[in-house]
């Protein structure tokens, strides 16, 4: 109860808000830095997932991908990118870089792999309707399959979302800033009052994670085209 | 830029770290299996329990690794306890999902058929709904496995005994010494494809009906349209 306290008291001191190593600048370093990497991510495996999707071509590369992501251990992905980076550029080559294509080749499979499975779920019998009607490839992707394929598509770029937050925490350990400087800072001097630290830094960390993941709820319930969602409770309803 | 020397002389320590790497990830793994086991089985058998399992499950994946491991520390101190709980944690979401899959995706009749047979529910449930429900089990063990592997390198963060290969990374870290990242780094990510490659051989093994390839000598296939 006492910890609790204690990170309580961390965590409504003024003196641990400002600053560089402050609590509104690691946020908003944590958020920025995710931020970028998600969109880089989205620029990448989007065009590739719907255009998979789309022509059926090459989906034996989506489906590896997505395996060959769960295999991948973070930590190592930011140590084999570091000393590349560093030697690159010794200033900043330690801090970001790393964790940031780490953060980058960690988003872009659930992306690609969802905008696929999306694309590919349409049913063919719509995507064939679009077709007699004149609309070319181009159209029936944009006005058919890709909005059908949306809330798929947006639970791809969720998880790829969840996994970035997560890897940028993972990055302090390596030098890289964020929120995760404070877990790595108060486990280094756990038993001079860091764990209180260590605590906050965790309740930090988890808040980022529930609010990236209502934040993704929402998206998802707005882009899901009304006819689907009536679709869908009707089964529920009928099950 | 690579010291190779150096990494001869740590042969050793190498194996022995991939061996504790391998025995962290295969704890994780059993007791994972043994708890989504139980778990599963409840939200079969009690509906309601199923979403809200789930849903559990899904939450406690979202938690960042390294969150979870540094603030275990305040409860069970530097310990194998606070290495394995987190990664058996991260192990229910993917063998849930799939043994509880793997239990609806048996028809209905087969259950009432073991029924009509007079077993009892929990004759069924090793007879029939078990072996049934062994390909997705399988299919979630490989996952689990992959994904624990891919974690153990975190838990070098609470101490240098522990975390398998991920202590050379942070050893290498800490000495700025690119060839010692290297020598863990690698390495964990060769252990990770390793596991995957041969799981998946072992899926195709214990259950050949669900690939392409048949035995020789075997009838062909009778071609789905007749």
């Amino acid at each position: 109860m006492d910890l609790i306290a204690r990170a309580a008291q961390w965590l409504t001191d003024p003196v641990h808000w400002a600053g560089p190593n402050g609590i509104t600048a690691r946020m908003l370093e944590h958020v920025g830095l995710s931020a970028v990497s998600l969109l880089i991510a989205i620029v990448i495996a989007l065009p590739i997932g719907l255009w998979i999707g789309h022509t059926g071509r090459f989906a034996w590369l989506a489906v590896n991908s997505a395996n060959l992501w769960r295999a991948l251990p973070s930590l190592a992905l930011i140590a084999i990118v570091l000393p590349i980076t560093a030697a690159l550029d010794p200033q900043a080559g330690f801090k970001v870089y790393p964790t940031v294509v780490a953060m980058v080749v960690l988003a872009v499979p659930p992306i690609m792999v969802n905008a696929q499975a999306g694309v590919t779920g349409v049913e063919r019998d719509i995507v064939e309707a679009g077709r007699g009607q004149g609309m070319s490839e181009g159209q029936i992707l944009t006005r058919i399959e890709l909005p059908l394929a949306l809330p798929v598509l947006v639970a791809g770029i969720r998880s790829a979302a969840i996994q970035i937050v997560a890897t940028a925490t993972l990055g302090a350990i390596l030098g890289f800033g964020g929120l995760g400087r404070y877990l790595v800072e108060g486990f280094a001097t756990f038993s001079l009052g860091g764990d209180a630290q260590v605590v906050a830094g965790a309740i930090l960390v988890a808040a980022l994670v529930i609010v990236v993941e209502a934040a993704f709820a929402i998206a998802q319930h707005l882009m899901t085209p009304s006819a689907l969602r009536r679709q869908r409770s009707k089964s529920a309803a009928g099950a | 830029m690579l010291d190779f020397a150096w990494m001869a002389d740590h042969l050793d320590e190498l194996a022995s770290r991939t061996l504790q790497h391998i025995e962290l990830a295969a704890i994780a793994v059993a007791v994972g299996l043994l708890i989504s086991f139980g778990l599963a089985v409840l939200a079969v058998r009690r509906r309601a329990t199923y979403g809200p399992i789930l849903a559990a499950t899904d939450i406690l994946y979202t938690i960042p690794s390294l969150a979870l491991f540094v603030v275990l520390v305040t409860v069970t101190g530097i310990s194998l306890l606070t290495v394995e709980i987190p990664l058996v944690l991260y192990t229910l979401v993917i063998f849930v999902r799939n043994i509880a899959a793997g239990f609806d995706s048996i028809p209905a009749e087969v259950l009432e058929a073991a029924q009509g047979l007079g077993y009892t529910a929990q004759q069924r449930l090793w007879r029939v709904e078990v072996p049934l429900a062994v390909p997705l089990i399988l299919a979630g063990v490989r996952l689990a496995t992959v994904s624990t592997i891919a974690l153990v390198t975190v838990t070098a963060v609470l101490g240098d005994s522990f975390g398998g290969l991920g202590f050379f990374i942070l050893e290498g870290y800490r000495r700025s010494f690119p060839t010692e990242l290297y020598f863990g780094a690698v390495p964990s990510v060769v252990l990770a494809l390793l596991a995957d490659y041969l799981l998946a051989r072992l899926q195709r093994r214990l259950t050949p009906w669900l690939s392409g390839d048949r035995p020789r000598g075997e009838a062909p296939r009778i071609p789905d349209w007749i």
